[in-house]
């Protein structure tokens, strides 16, 4: 099921089920090397089934999935590490499963990278909510990962742990790296992604820029269209009978 | 794998209290099974009334038998408590001070001496027990039975004695005591013989004829009282036992009360362990992420056995040293104890993994595995013949099915030649260890999807 294409992630006909449920239905999509897609829907969409499909943690029932070639990074909605664990200790651990050349030099790139050396040593379930999602983070990008994905990333950090991780979500993505994050933030989506992939009850509704989208409900529901994006697409979800 | 090792060391050793308890609470639980399974309840206590007259005896036949010392011979078996009287007794059983009390009425022994008259009573002794205990009441019974089985048989042994002595006397002849006063008895033996010498001087006729007819009595009478003597003796105790053992070899007891503990610790140090440590990866949400490639499922379990068998060799080979103190154990064996604790930690484990792998919790599986290994440990320890055999056989399926006997089967033969076969008992845990990894392997990819 899994092949590579060059640099970019795609996905033809994915099909999940879980027994007499339909997670996804037949979900097609590419993202570009660099781009940065967000996945948003209501809850149960499928947006967090998908993410494990492309990390590799779930198998899809039907369709396949093309990976680039290298590493590809994938950080989880809940923080995937050991809170009895230091923050270094919890890095260096990732670093050496991963058969990194230099796991030493890497932790202390992440580190850096994530604004941790001075918490570097310290229990990681001392940490808040957001220094953890730092964490998280800072384990799926060790192995240089050429595609990152990312399951609501954004999820209890404070608006200015947001502002850095999307400064630094970014970066990456101008440096090449494709990032396909979930959100329900709307307005993150909105402002972070330049191309969005719309999920509701397993199916996908809309692949385009958030500006494509708002044409999109200006033709159903002008009214919604010229106000917020969340409620231009509560509109286009309500227009679509969710 | 080693990273993987080192990281469950280093979660273990932030633990420091989840640690110790995880070793020093099945070690003394271990211990204290250990040595209750060996030691017994040791003497019980026993509030101890004796109102028989001093000075008073057996009499048969006219004579008094030597004293039996029932006091002494009571009081060597349990504990005695003297008391005053029978309300003193009663306090003390109530109170749980004595397991029991026992009353020695005054006229047990005029009753004992009726049993040789024609108008023959019936002895009793009496006994004040507090069964708010089942297990103290069936104690205490099986005590009382065996202590009235000792006295019958000691009291029937007296009395057979000197029962086969007054036949003797009337057989061989001899001096007897009546009222302080020497009675000579010529005895049957004596009176054929002189009547024998007589006979050739009378004449042939009826007189002689009598004389014959009682010699061939006397002779008669001799022979058959000649048996009646043995007979009257084996009647004391007409059924003896000839032990024969027909399977199985015992260790002493305390080498099996060293090997249930040391199960026990293994059990409950390398099951806990194993499952909890591989629940905690579910737990930490880190399961996913480490299956992405990093390790796979065979090496993660490998790696959860690993630290369960080094963290319950480690244990158990400490707890047997200390236990030396107590019981002298066969150094010169050391490298058995190692093999069936390795093998059995390897079994344990791979239970403790097929657990760990069902559970998303670190709780619910250490609940999960004391709710499974101590009722089946128990149940291991039942012996065969105190259940029905249907139960029995029930109970032998159900513990066959879990590393705990076998394990405990191993370890005992490993630490005394007289234990159970190794080679079985190792092979049993092979077949367990292939098992539960089978079981574990399904469990963790049942269990592992998204």
């Amino acid at each position: 099921m899994e092949g590579t294409t060059a640099a970019a992630v795609e996905a033809r006909g994915l099909v999940k089920r879980f027994g007499e449920r339909e997670a996804l239905r037949g979900i097609d999509f590419e993202a570009r090397a660099g781009e940065l897609m967000a996945v948003i829907g209501p809850n149960g969409a499928g947006k967090t089934t998908l993410l494990s499909i492309l990390a590799g943690v779930a198998a899809a029932d039907a369709g396949e999935v093309h990976l680039p070639s290298g590493e590809v990074g994938w950080v989880p909605q809940q923080a995937a590490l050991y809170r009895r664990l230091t923050v270094e200790e919890n890095l260096l651990l990732f670093a050496r499963l991963e058969g990194l050349d230099d796991p030493h030099g890497s932790v202390e790139e992440m580190l850096e990278l994530a604004g941790l050396r001075g918490r570097r040593a310290e229990i990681v379930a001392r940490l808040s909510g957001g220094n953890q999602q730092r964490v998280n983070i800072a384990i799926g990008l060790l192995a240089r990962p050429v595609a990152l994905l990312l399951d609501e990333p954004s999820v209890g950090l404070d608006p200015r742990q947001r502002a850095r991780l999307w400064e630094f979500v970014g970066a990456l993505a101008e440096r090449g790296t494709t990032v396909i994050f979930s959100t329900h933030d709307i307005q993150e989506a909105e402002r972070y992604g330049k191309r969005l992939l719309v999920l509701a009850d397993g199916e996908a509704l809309f692949d385009g820029s958030a500006e494509q989208l708002r044409e999109v409900v200006r033709s159903e529901a002008p009214e919604a269209a010229s106000r917020d994006f969340e409620t231009a697409f509560v509109a286009f979800l309500h227009h679509r009978g969710h | 794998m080693r990273w993987l090792l080192l990281k469950d060391i280093q979660i273990l050793r932030r633990s420091p209290l989840q640690a110790l308890l995880l070793v020093v609470y099945p070690v003394l639980i271990a211990i204290l099974v250990g040595f209750a399974i060996s030691r017994g309840p040791g003497k019980p206590r026993v509030a101890f009334l004796n109102e028989v007259p001093q000075g008073a005896r057996i009499v048969f036949g006219g004579a008094k038998l030597p004293s039996v010392g029932a006091r002494e011979r009571i009081c060597e078996r349990v504990e005695c408590i003297n008391v005053r009287n029978r309300g003193e007794a009663e306090e003390k059983v109530r109170s749980g001070d004595a397991l029991a009390a026992l009353i020695l009425p005054s006229d047990l022994v005029n009753q004992l001496n009726s049993l040789t008259t024609l108008n023959p009573g019936t002895p009793k002794v009496e006994v004040l027990v507090n069964q708010d205990d089942p297990v103290k009441a069936r104690l205490v019974n099986d005590r009382i039975d065996a202590l009235l089985g000792q006295a019958n048989l000691l009291v029937a042994r007296r009395i057979a004695g000197e029962g086969g002595k007054y036949l003797k006397l009337l057989v061989d002849g001899g001096s007897f005591d009546v009222l302080g006063q020497a009675v000579q008895i010529l005895g049957l033996r004596n009176t054929a013989r002189i009547l024998e010498a007589l006979r050739p001087a009378l004449p042939a006729g009826p007189m002689r004829e009598s004389i014959d007819q009682v010699i061939r009595f006397a002779t008669l009478s001799r022979d058959n009282l000649d048996v009646a003597v043995p007979l009257l003796d084996r009647l004391a105790q007409p059924i003896v036992v000839d032990k024969t053992v027909v399977d199985g070899s015992a260790p002493p007891l305390e080498i099996f009360a060293i090997g249930v503990a040391a199960a026990l610790t293994l059990t409950f140090v390398t099951l806990l362990l194993v499952a909890g440590s591989l629940a905690l990866e579910r737990e930490e949400n880190a399961f996913p992420r480490l299956s992405r490639g990093l390790v796979s499922h065979s090496t993660l379990l490998l790696e959860k056995i690993a630290l369960g068998v080094v963290a319950g060799l480690t244990v158990t080979l400490l707890m047997l040293v200390g236990l030396q103190i107590f019981v002298p154990l066969e150094w010169s064996r050391f490298g058995l104890w190692v093999l069936a604790i390795l093998v059995s930690a390897a079994a344990l484990g791979a239970a403790g993994a097929a657990l760990g792998a069902a559970a998303r919790e670190v709780r619910a599986v250490s609940l999960l595995a004391f709710m499974v290994s101590l009722p089946i440990a128990l149940l291991s320890l039942v012996p065969s013949g105190t259940v029905s055999p249907g139960l029995f056989d029930a109970i032998r399926v159900l513990t066959a099915l879990f590393p705990f006997k076998p394990a405990l089967q191993a370890i005992t033969a490993a630490l005394d030649a007289g234990g159970p076969d190794l080679g079985a008992a190792l092979l049993h845990l092979a077949i367990l260890i292939a098992a539960y990894g089978l079981l574990a392997r399904v469990a963790l990819r049942r269990f592992s999807a998204v």
